[in-house]
């Protein structure tokens, strides 16, 4: 068990230290790091002195050390737009985005798991197919769009836009919710067809357990092991999801940030950008697998 | 064969002639503006689709919009198989440290959503039509790479593979002569998965605004023009809209049909 630790932890450790490498290197190959670091209209000495702050007059390699330790100091450089720290922009923009992240989760989670054990349970009939068919048009469906679509049916149909925090985050979750929505119940079907059809289940059958006791405390807790692995997974998409949406629907948070940052060239926040995303990613997929070892115990015993 | 794969199908032989020829048939030109017709409404006079904010036909917008989109998805996927299958084949092949090397690249491609990569990378180059396709390119090779790993691992096991060997045959020769023809059915199955969603990619970000780049054009990039006119021009948004939709509905199912039928053990029965 130990091993296993072990192993997922220097996996963590190794795939981020090659994300910052790239990072760094691609930083280099683009042009003056000092220049696009420096706070705005900066003289040249400041540069110059950045120049030096970063060692750019060094070997690449001294270069690379103090840039990596430069970033365990929390020295992400400054946005030459608006002159702040990136890591002061990130984290204005970073509730925005939970906020909406969070939301779009729920939603795709309360709908598509019931939708999905739904179609499992009534399999090959006219249910299992809508539901199915559900899932390969929230895949098709570009997020842009259906939010685009939902902007317009608010508009058209209900003769206004809907005002007000609580209310104004259930357009943009619902867009990007949608695709998350769709996997979740495919992924929720199979899993608990596959369950269904287990041994196991047979065997409980035939010592007579009921039905609805069979379903709830026999099939539903074993399919519900992968989807902890599935919900790692979405991060991925909910977080390339919603630098779309939130584009869409002008929502402030760190997709509009980093679609903005791009666009008038801000390296020093995109890099950040970049390597919180990198940052969460590797550690949800760390997350994942060690809860595997709470909830599985086969892994345990390894 | 079932009717909505039949339908899929007929979409999308519809949606290519279109795009090949529908700027050939057209009287217009995609980029020929006209001040006097400026967001005139669809079924009207010379212009069936209508035409957009600088008065240019919406027609033939789409149809070379359709094309770009249609080259930029099928190439892009093109370069991630190729240098993903590619990559999966090397690890398996050589083993040790190329093997690590490639599997810690796995990684870090999976822990990063291709369009934040994307977006980094045109932060800081500037964006032209090569570097873009390139990008397109590089999504999902991470699973081509995983996938064709563990097929050239299996069939590396094989009885014929060690009869080829006996033979004296070069590790080129085996792998590319011998494995890969094996297992390339695991490749096109997950083009056909990939397909749809550089599709999406490429639209989204032309969405955006940071993908194709005027004069050229492509259904995303069309989108973005009409996205201020959204409720007085709802065309604009509407038909490239649909047709991207639809596009990538046809070829998902078009793929799971596919997919199916090439490998029995994927299906998505469970």
């Amino acid at each position: 068990m130990t091993g296993y630790v072990m192993s997922r932890l220097s996996r963590a450790v190794i795939t981020l230290l090659i994300t910052v490498t790239l990072v760094f290197i691609f930083i280099r190959f683009s042009g003056d790091p000092a220049a696009a670091l420096a706070p705005p209209d900066a003289p040249q000495e400041v540069i110059d002195q950045y120049a030096r702050l970063m060692g750019l007059d060094q070997p690449l390699w001294r270069q690379y050390t103090s840039y990596i330790a430069g970033l365990l100091a929390g020295e992400f450089g400054y946005s030459i737009h608006t002159g702040k720290p990136a890591l002061t922009l990130f984290l204005e923009r970073l509730p925005a985005t939970l906020h909406l992240g969070g939301t779009a989760l729920l939603i795709a989670l309360a709908f598509g798991l019931p939708l999905g054990a739904l179609a499992a349970l009534n399999r090959g009939r006219t249910l299992d197919r809508a539901v199915m068919a559900f899932s390969v048009f929230a895949f098709a469906m570009p997020n842009f769009l259906f939010g685009l679509g939902l902007i317009l049916t608010a508009a058209l149909v209900f003769q206004a836009f809907l005002g007000g925090a609580e209310a104004a985050v259930i357009f943009p979750a619902l867009t990007l919710g949608l695709a998350a929505m769709g996997s979740f119940a495919r992924f929720a079907r199979s899993s608990l067809l596959e369950t269904l059809n287990a041994p196991f289940m047979r065997a409980a059958e035939a010592r007579g357990v009921p039905y609805v006791r069979r379903l709830l405390t026999h099939a539903a807790p074993n399919a519900a092991i992968p989807l902890v692995t599935l919900i790692g997974l979405s991060l991925g998409a909910l977080i390339a999801g919603s630098v779309v949406t939130e584009q869409v629907f002008a929502w402030p948070g760190v997709g509009q940030l980093l679609v903005r940052s791009v666009a008038t060239r801000d390296i020093a926040t995109v890099q950040f950008i970049v390597l919180a995303v990198a940052a969460t990613m590797v550690l949800a997929n760390l997350a994942v697998d060690l809860l595997y070892l709470v909830i599985d115990p086969r892994i345990r015993a390894r | 064969m079932p009717w909505a794969v039949r339908l899929s199908l007929a979409f999308i032989a519809a949606f290519v002639l279109f795009a090949l020829l529908g700027e050939l048939v057209s009287p217009y030109e995609y980029r020929q503006t006209s001040l006097l017709n400026r967001l005139e409404a669809p079924l009207s006079e010379g212009y069936l689709l209508g035409t957009d904010a600088r008065g240019r036909d919406l027609l033939v917008r789409l149809a070379v919009g359709a094309k770009i989109t249609l080259i930029v998805a099928v190439v892009g996927t093109l370069i991630g198989a190729l240098l993903g299958s590619l990559l999966g084949i090397i690890a398996a092949a050589r083993r040790g440290v190329t093997e690590a090397v490639i599997v810690a690249a796995i990684d870090v491609q999976a822990s990063l959503p291709i369009i934040v990569v994307a977006l980094f990378v045109l932060a800081m180059f500037d964006n032209s039509f090569t570097l873009f396709l390139l990008l397109i390119g590089l999504t999902g090779w991470e699973v081509y790479a995983r996938l064709m790993r563990g097929a050239t691992l299996q069939a590396k096991e094989m009885g014929y593979v060690t009869a080829v060997r006996a033979l004296g045959a070069s590790p080129w020769r085996i792998y590319l002569v011998h494995v890969a023809p094996n297992i390339l059915n695991v490749a096109l199955v997950q083009f056909t998965v990939n397909l749809p969603l550089t599709v999406l990619l490429e639209t989204a970000l032309s969405f955006l605004g940071l993908g194709v780049q005027p004069p050229l054009t492509s259904l995303g990039q069309i989108m973005s023009e009409g996205r201020d006119r959204l409720l007085t021009a709802w065309w604009l948004t509407l038909f490239p809209g649909a047709m991207i939709f639809c596009l990538a509905l046809s070829i998902s199912l078009t793929g799971d049909w596919l997919r199916d039928r090439l490998d029995p053990t994927l299906r998505s029965e469970g």
